[in-house]
């Protein structure tokens, strides 16, 4: 690498080689800024107090850390008829976690199987599956409702209830998961497959001490996917779950965003408790959420 | 590995629970709406008298769907170039072995990690041109503080939809050869469109970055050094030997984002629902309204039908390739 930096650097002119340097700095700087302005808008006015929210101000920074915008964000305001995100919040999180892990272990098992039990027409069936991650699930929204609504579930039915939207999720994510899971286990060579057959090993044997102990980066990947694509669903959400009690937080955001009676400070801090999650995790897990995207257009 | 042992049969079981709810909830479910479609199910109890395809003959001739079909075909074309050419600058320049690539990366593509509710929310602000009583707002707000006041606009609350004149020259000779339906407003982008696009391209050409960037590393450096000795251009290099070998990478982008804006919905809840005139309307958006607010479930799964028609006429030849190079390999 380092070689052919140098012979690029001098086949051209020091000079030009230095202002096209700046040229491609000054671009990147300017890129920047402008995808950082919304983030700017969004983290000064969360933190400007109620007095200090106008609209001549928008852009000038707060003149103090304040957090009454996300107090009122969390908690609601009773005299406004202002309902609160943090029941949203915890919402979304029962949602999440239990979504994603399950999601993950079908993926898992589904791609095992498409990989190393390989049957006629498994390829077939793969690419009918496939097909499953890029429809418009407003083409499937009429009868999943009538179902969930005929499925008994604590005296009332999976209509309406976290537990039909961590169904629902779970069962469109078999798509995503299972492409990813086969992706990376097709990876794995057959033949170490084949020798620890011969020395006996079982079906589940082979996939929790060979396959599994090799697969968490693609838990990672599949995880990390799952747990952005639940926690920012909407269609699903505003579909399932009609009840504020039982919303998640993107429903619930666009609910306190949708009342004009509600200050931009408090919209904003909103926004950035409904962001936070995905935020952290991709900030921490960067690397593997690059690949998870780029695994989600097939060929990676 | 062919013979039939208990360990296949279980295989197959475990396979199966995914492969029948697929079956069911993705196939079944299509075939469930488009029979729906076909019905005169008009209110919350089902009525499925068949009435063939009169849904669709009304849908198209609803001047409601007609312009939600105006704003998506602009709204995906306008978001294809935007994503596309920012998203390979952006990967070209990160390309450039700079300093702080890993920051810069990240800034780029850390939108893709918030919903498209969030984003809305924000870009609502961020474009809201304020009032004449009361001052410019947002983005018009911090053009005057810069001196580009000249910019200021109506963003997505300015009813504007450009078209080509009827009384234009251009529009004369297109009513000559009769093609004068193309010099109309129903043939056009509304400025409403254009305001959901920037949000969108701010949030998704990462992504295109990224699969761009992916492409540039896997291209051998001595490809373009050869280029080079032979006496081309950077511009050269670039346009007849780098673009040609991204191929395949602009195709995946082209698909994904596609497919994503056909079916964009939340963004439009959470930003401009669906503006005067409907000038931002979609079809996604006004499948949902009138499926599950005004409970005409029959128009609604036509409407659902027809975008799933568009999206497979975008995904099926691209499934059918991926998984026919994948079996050459």
């Amino acid at each position: 690498m380092t070689t052919e930096t140098t012979v690029r650097v001098q086949s051209r002119g020091a000079g030009g080689r230095r202002g096209q340097r700046a040229l491609v700095y000054a671009l990147l700087l300017l890129f920047a800024g402008m995808f950082l302005i919304p983030i700017y808008l969004l983290l000064v006015t969360s933190m400007k107090s109620f007095a200090e929210v106008s609209q001549a101000q928008m852009w000038s920074l707060p003149s103090g850390l304040s957090f009454d915008s996300f107090t009122k964000a969390w908690f609601g305001s009773e005299q406004e008829g202002l309902r609160g995100l943090g029941i949203n919040f915890w919402n979304s999180i029962y949602l999440t976690i239990p979504a994603t892990i399950m999601s993950a272990l079908l993926g898992s098992i589904n791609g095992y199987i498409l990989t190393k039990w390989r049957f006629p027409g498994a390829n077939l069936l793969f690419t009918l599956l496939l097909f499953g991650m890029f429809i418009p699930y407003q083409s499937i929204l009429i009868p999943l409702v009538q179902v969930l609504s005929r499925i008994p579930w604590f005296g009332g039915s999976l209509y309406g209830s976290l537990a039909g939207l961590i169904f629902v999720h779970v069962i469109y994510g078999i798509p995503i998961t299972t492409l990813i899971f086969r992706n990376y286990y097709a990876a794995i060579p057959n033949e170490l497959i084949e020798a620890s057959r011969i020395d006996g090993a079982t079906f589940f044997g082979i996939y929790r001490y060979i396959l599994f102990p090799l697969s968490i980066p693609g838990f990672v990947v599949v995880m990390i996917w799952q747990f952005t694509s639940v926690w920012n669903d909407f269609l699903f959400a505003v579909t399932v779950t009609g009840n504020p009690e039982s919303q998640p937080i993107t429903v619930g955001l666009n609910n306190l965003a949708g009342s004009y009676i509600v200050e931009w400070n408090v919209q904003m801090a909103g926004s950035l408790l409904a962001a936070l999650p995905t935020l952290l995790v991709y900030i921490i897990l960067g690397r593997y959420f690059m690949r998870g995207l780029l695994a989600g257009s097939l060929k990676g | 590995m062919k013979r039939i042992t208990w360990e296949r049969v279980v295989a197959i079981l475990l396979l199966l629970p995914s492969v029948l709810a697929i079956a069911l909830f993705v196939y079944g479910f299509i075939a469930f709406t488009a029979y729906a479609s076909m019905t005169k199910w008009d209110s919350l109890v089902p009525d499925f008298s068949f009435v063939g395809f009169e849904n669709y003959v009304k849908l198209f001739a609803n001047t409601r769907f007609q312009i939600d079909i105006r704003n998506t075909v602009g709204f995906t074309v306008l978001f294809l170039i935007g994503c596309l050419t920012l998203g390979f600058l952006l990967a070209v320049l990160i390309d450039q072995r700079i300093r702080g690539e890993a920051i810069f990366r990240s800034i780029f593509l850390f939108p893709m990690a918030i919903s498209f509710i969030v984003t809305g929310v924000v870009w609502r602000w961020l474009l809201n041109p304020g009032s004449i009583e009361l001052g410019s707002t947002g983005i018009n707000l911090l053009f005057e503080k810069v001196g580009l006041g000249f910019l200021r606009w109506g963003w997505f609350t300015d009813p504007t939809v450009w078209h080509i004149p009827p009384d234009s020259a251009v529009g004369q000779g297109l009513q000559q050869i009769g093609l004068g339906f193309l010099a109309s407003p129903m043939v056009g982008i509304s400025a409403g469109v254009v305001s959901l696009v920037l949000a969108a391209t701010w949030q998704m050409s990462g992504y295109t970055m990224a699969m761009y960037l992916a492409g540039l590393r896997g291209i051998p450096e001595e490809l373009r050094e050869a280029a080079r000795v032979d006496g081309a251009s950077e511009w050269q290099v670039l346009w007849y030997i780098i673009l040609p070998l991204l191929r395949p990478i602009t195709l995946s982008a082209v698909i994904i984002l596609g497919h994503i804006s056909l079916k964009i919905y939340d963004l439009v809840v959470a930003m401009t629902g669906p503006g005067i005139g409907f000038s931002t309307d979609v079809p996604a958006f006004f499948m949902w309204d009138t499926t599950f607010r005004g409970n005409h479930f029959a128009r609604g799964s036509s409407i659902a039908i027809v975008l799933l028609l568009m999206v497979a006429v975008l995904i099926v030849p691209y499934l059918i390739w991926t998984t026919r190079t994948e079996a050459e390999l």
